[in-house]
């Protein structure tokens, strides 16, 4: 649906570092952050609490895991200030898997980050689940090793995150909620800004540059490929195997999923549903058999009985 | 190169579309002429001319293969001479022994001994030039994700490039595997050899018809 205008060839998002970075060798580089998220397209990313919870992701096909202490609904339910996870419980959880682990730091926390890379997490999710640390500036994420991926809601915040070295990017949608609605919304801004990029000349883009808070160069080859230069997820909302091939028919390279499966009546079996029904996201069929007997989903929560949304949290300023 | 990109216009590469890294491989396909296959079924297995398999999560790939069935068949094929590529978590899915992880549902046709994530996560993952004993010494560009190295190979197995005392690529008749990733670069020399491959086990198969 955002029209993938070229052909997706495999340097596509390495190259994003001539946008945004130095060339180098060895690790860390950008074309190892990047790529990693191009292995995890197709894929499955799910919350999980404990290492239990995590064997039963890698069982179910999960492409990776993300390890937390509290999974976004029961955050919710809380309403304390939300924090990185206990480093050994990372540990425990990375122990009991051989699939990439993530872990999520508070936005701006660059110290949390620093300890998430010092333990080896695979991947960091910069994320507005958690409270944010700074109400102004992102981390700097060319500073560090590990790679980071972050939540947008539309491209001017997208290019913004990659600027800063994001390597990989996701809608935020509205996490902790079982409703997809905000994913939607941020998918099809992110898609419909492209769209409406591919209609403009070069004096043009400067503007729009300027217009959405975007570096220009970024822009431009944003334009240029017809999608985002990283590879983007959906995340936020994401509860049943429908929800999935909704966002991957929207253009997204995958999928995270948080509470939508350990907040449901059988995780394993929803759990392997999402999966197939991202590999199969376009088969009515397929996606049909996936749907049946998977017994309750998460109980969903209309926006309007928010109380806070995290996309776009006005604590912080400069999204 | 000089290279004539219509040479491998009449093959088919059904190219595994479970998870990974898979559009990549399809657009070094495109570059080099052939023509990339999807495959989500078994079905689609039917008239293709040589498999790929991504790099991506090896888990994943190989839970897929054995829930959707194309294991047991893409198996045999491979095995009656259907010429495969595997790089990353294709080599893992193409090896006959997995240290430490046998229960992992794969194809195993091939007879290398691997380990998985042999690097450590991904902070450990590093790019660097390997030297390639095939092409005489020059220098292959190895993009490693949390990489699998390959430790013993049997004897039917040629080692193609190494990195240190490892294997990186390597071949066994119909069957070429590497550890790192050529589809995130723009050389096309391996998938060209694996193109080459694809060209005489198809002349094998039309000799024995």
């Amino acid at each position: 649906m955002n029209g993938h205008a070229k052909v997706l060839d495999g340097t596509t998002f390495a190259k994003t570092e001539s946008a945004v970075n130095g060339g180098e060798t060895g690790t860390g580089t950008w074309a190892v952050k990047v790529g990693l998220a191009q292995m995890l397209k197709g894929g499955v990313i799910m919350d999980v609490v404990t290492p239990e919870q995590a064997k039963i992701a890698e069982e179910a096909g999960a492409c990776a895991v993300m390890a937390l202490e509290r999974i976004p609904a029961d955050i919710r339910k809380n309403g304390e200030v939300a924090r990185m996870s206990d480093p050994e419980m990372i540990e425990g959880i990375k122990a009991a898997v051989s699939i990439p682990v993530m872990a999520k730091a508070r936005i701006g926390h660059f110290v949390e980050a620093q300890i998430l890379e010092a333990i080896g997490v695979d991947y960091i999710d910069e994320s507005e689940v958690l409270t944010p640390a700074d109400e102004v500036h992102h981390i700097n994420k060319h500073n560090y090793s590990v790679p980071f991926v972050c939540g947008c809601r539309n491209l001017g915040e997208a290019l913004r995150r990659i600027n800063e070295g994001a390597a990989f990017i996701r809608t935020k949608g509205e996490a902790g909620t079982g409703n997809i609605v905000e994913a939607v919304r941020h998918a099809r801004s992110v898609n419909g800004e492209i769209r409406k990029l591919k209609g403009m000349d070069e004096d043009e883009l400067y503007n729009y540059a300027k217009t959405i808070g975007a570096p220009f160069a970024l822009v431009k080859q944003t334009r240029d490929l017809g999608r985002l230069p990283v590879v983007q997820f959906a995340a936020g909302g994401v509860a049943t195997p429908a929800d999935a091939a909704l966002m991957m028919q929207l253009g997204m390279d995958g999928v995270f999923v948080g509470s939508g499966i350990f907040k449901s009546e059988n995780p394993k079996k929803r759990a392997e549903a999402i999966v197939k029904s991202v590999t199969h996201y376009k088969d009515g069929k397929v996606l049909a058999e996936v749907s049946k007997n998977l017994g309750s989903a998460m109980v969903g929560i209309e926006m309007d009985s928010l109380v806070q949304k995290w996309a776009g949290d006005a604590r912080h300023q400069a999204a | 190169m000089g290279r004539n990109v219509n040479m491998y216009e009449d093959l088919k590469i059904g190219v595994l579309e479970l998870q990974g890294d898979f559009a990549e491989h399809s657009a070094m396909l495109g570059r080099l002429g052939a023509h990339a296959v999807p495959i989500r079924s078994v079905e689609h297995l039917v008239g293709i001319d040589g498999v790929i398999i991504p790099g991506g999560e090896s888990t994943t790939i190989g839970k897929l293969l054995r829930d959707w069935d194309i294991l047991p068949t893409l198996k045999k094929m491979i095995a009656d001479g259907l010429a495969c590529f595997g790089t990353c978590a294709g080599c893992i899915l193409m090896a006959k022994d997995v240290t430490g992880y046998d229960t992992l549902p794969r194809l195993g046709t091939m007879d290398v001994t691997v380990t998985r994530n042999a690097y450590g996560s991904q902070v450990d993952s590093f790019e660097t030039d390997v030297l390639s004993e095939f092409w005489k010494g020059e220098k292959l560009h190895a993009i490693n994700i949390r990489a699998p190295s390959i430790d013993a190979v049997g004897e039917g197995v040629q080692i193609l490039a190494s990195f240190g005392e490892k294997a990186v690529l390597v071949r066994e008749n119909n069957m070429i595997a590497c550890t790192f990733h050529p589809e995130l670069t723009d050389d096309t020399r391996v998938h060209e050899l694996y193109l080459e491959v694809v060209r005489e086990s198809k002349n094998t198969e039309a000799l024995k018809n």
